[in-house]
């Protein structure tokens, strides 16, 4: 009798001691995004006012805002998900409905893989041979949202391939059952499904897509740039290319310290912003099934 | 060929990859009349079901020999619209699996992916539908809201009610009311009733007293061939063989 119940005290404390293991791991995981955003917060909040947002930076940027590089940044957030959602979309759909198993898939696979894998250094470098370069783009915001669109290509692919699987066969089943061609069992049917899942990709598309500096760095960014940019040909600056300009290469580091932190903040906001639009149309279209 | 036989199948031999599940059927489906599929699990009845209208070709290892004749004509003809097939020969299945959409737009499905436009006509023939699927009364005022809130039991009539929106000429069911309270199997069998007049029905079913309640023909299987074929009253009373009779009263199975 004693022993049983040793025994079952054993298993209940082993229990405990785990599941707040477990616990602290998730803590510990909002603890770092609080830390995070408390410091950019506490050295930046002095930064941000009307005229830091709406103001080009002046005097050799310790003074003044940072207008143009919230423009580049969405510019470039927008270009990137234009260029990658519907490429992505449309590979899943080919990978998980209508791809053979065999050699070409398995290959087909393993350059997605393996793009998933490529430094962003690296993507910056290939957009400026390819993009800049060879097809003379120039550094603009079309070089720069290709490159970015690239480098976000595998995570929406996989979210999306993922949201596709999810979606029953029964579904499909139906639909062919009642007369309708693969393609229509997809457009009515799957893909609609699939919705919210994509979405979820395409929001962890844009957050990277946005706070990338690498391949922006060759292909549309640049040190400083006068006016906003008017077509997808110019060159614009950006709030990740921002920060590291005023870090390293500016005119005053220190003094604008506190002008780099509340660069940073307003980056994360924006980004923040933009998951929160579209968590808000997921969350409708997750309501309305 | 005799022209009262809506479908047949003709010496067919079905594969899955390198197994063997049907062995050389053939078997009539006489036009307006309910014939069912019986077996223990696993005896092809609802491999042959799928081979009525194509479902099998979903699978990428199967392979089919033999013919499947629609009214004379074998719908594994290289030639043969598959599409327009599987509108003709309408299906429904064991689970009930209306879209994530509303009431209407899963009646309207059909309707709409074989090019119907006129907003008044769909509107029409969804109605129609529903009160053929004995189910308009009880969704007339929720015709806008997800099919996904209705019973298992009405879910299942919706499918029925959109399957036959389309209208095929056939109407396969496999095992249509398997995954329903006794209440609503009683409703669907009800129906099927009714549908004979319009529609051939092929059913599979696991129960023997729904097919004796529900069919005009009985064929019952085992292992992937057919081994009695007869008139229902008849297969049930007094059967030819052994092993149609040991099924029947439970012997094994």
């Amino acid at each position: 009798m004693e022993k049983t119940e040793r025994i079952k005290t054993t298993r209940t404390l082993f229990q405990g001691i785990m599941f707040s293991l477990f616990r602290i791991a998730a803590v510990i995981n909002g603890a770092a995004l609080v830390i995070v955003v408390y410091f950019l917060v506490a050295k930046g909040w002095r930064a941000i006012n009307w005229t830091f947002l709406s103001q080009p930076p002046m005097e050799s940027m310790t003074k003044g805002g940072i207008l143009p590089c919230i423009v580049g940044t969405l510019c470039l957030s927008l270009g990137a998900i234009l260029v990658a959602l519907p490429i992505g979309v449309a590979s899943a759909i080919y990978l998980h409905e209508y791809a053979r198993p065999g050699r070409a898939l398995r290959i087909i696979r393993l350059g997605i893989n393996n793009l998933a894998g490529v430094p962003s250094v690296v993507f910056g470098l290939f957009g400026l041979a390819f993009f800049v370069v060879w097809l003379k783009m120039g550094v603009s915001i079309l070089a720069g949202s290709l490159t970015l669109g690239a480098m976000t290509l595998p995570v929406i692919i996989g979210a999306s391939e993922e949201a596709l699987r999810a979606v029953p066969d029964t579904y499909r089943e139906a639909s062919l059952g009642l007369g309708a061609t693969k393609w229509q069992t997809i457009y009515r049917v799957v893909l609609p499904a699939a919705l919210p899942g994509v979405l979820t990709g395409a929001i962890l598309g844009i957050s990277r897509a946005a706070g990338e500096t690498a391949p922006i760095m060759f292909t549309a960014a640049v040190f400083y740039t006068p006016s906003l940019p008017t077509s997808i040909f110019d060159e614009i600056m950006a709030l990740p290319y921002h920060v590291y300009v005023l870090a390293t290469a500016g005119t005053e580091i220190e003094a604008t310290r506190h002008l780099q932190y509340g660069t940073a903040l307003v980056l994360i906001i924006l980004v923040l912003g933009l998951n929160l639009v579209a968590i808000y149309y997921r969350s409708r279209l997750r309501k309305k099934y | 060929m005799d022209q009262s036989h809506k479908m047949v199948s003709e010496h067919l031999d079905f594969y899955y990859g390198s197994f063997q599940a049907l062995h050389d059927i053939t078997l009539d489906f006489p036009a307006n009349q309910v014939t069912a599929l019986i077996g223990p699990s696993g005896c092809g009845k609802s491999t042959l079901l799928r081979c009525l209208n194509r479902m099998n070709d979903l699978i990428p290892t199967s392979r089919v020999e033999g013919k499947v004749l629609l009214d004379s004509q074998n719908i594994y003809e290289p030639t043969v619209d598959v599409v327009s097939l599987r509108r003709r020969v309408g299906m429904v299945f064991q689970k009930p699996n209306p879209f994530p959409k509303t009431v209407f737009e899963n009646v309207a499905y059909g309707l709409r992916v074989n090019g119907m436009r006129n907003k008044a006509r769909i509107e029409e023939q969804v109605e129609t539908s529903l009160r053929q699927g004995a189910l308009w009364d009880e969704v007339k005022d929720r015709l806008h809201q997800s099919a996904l809130g209705l019973s298992g039991g009405q879910q299942q009539r919706l499918c029925i009610a959109r399957a036959m929106a389309v209208e095929p000429e056939v109407l396969l069911m496999d095992e249509p009311a398997s995954a329903l309270d006794p209440i609503a199997t009683q409703k669907i069998e009800e129906l099927i009733h009714q549908l004979k007049e319009t529609y051939t029905i092929i059913i599979v079913t696991h129960n023997m007293q729904q097919a004796a309640r529900v069919s005009d023909i009985t064929a019952f299987f085992y292992l992937g061939k057919l081994i009695e074929v007869d008139q229902t009253e008849t297969l049930f009373t007094r059967p030819t063989l052994k092993q149609t009779s040991d099924y029947i009263t439970g012997r094994f199975g």
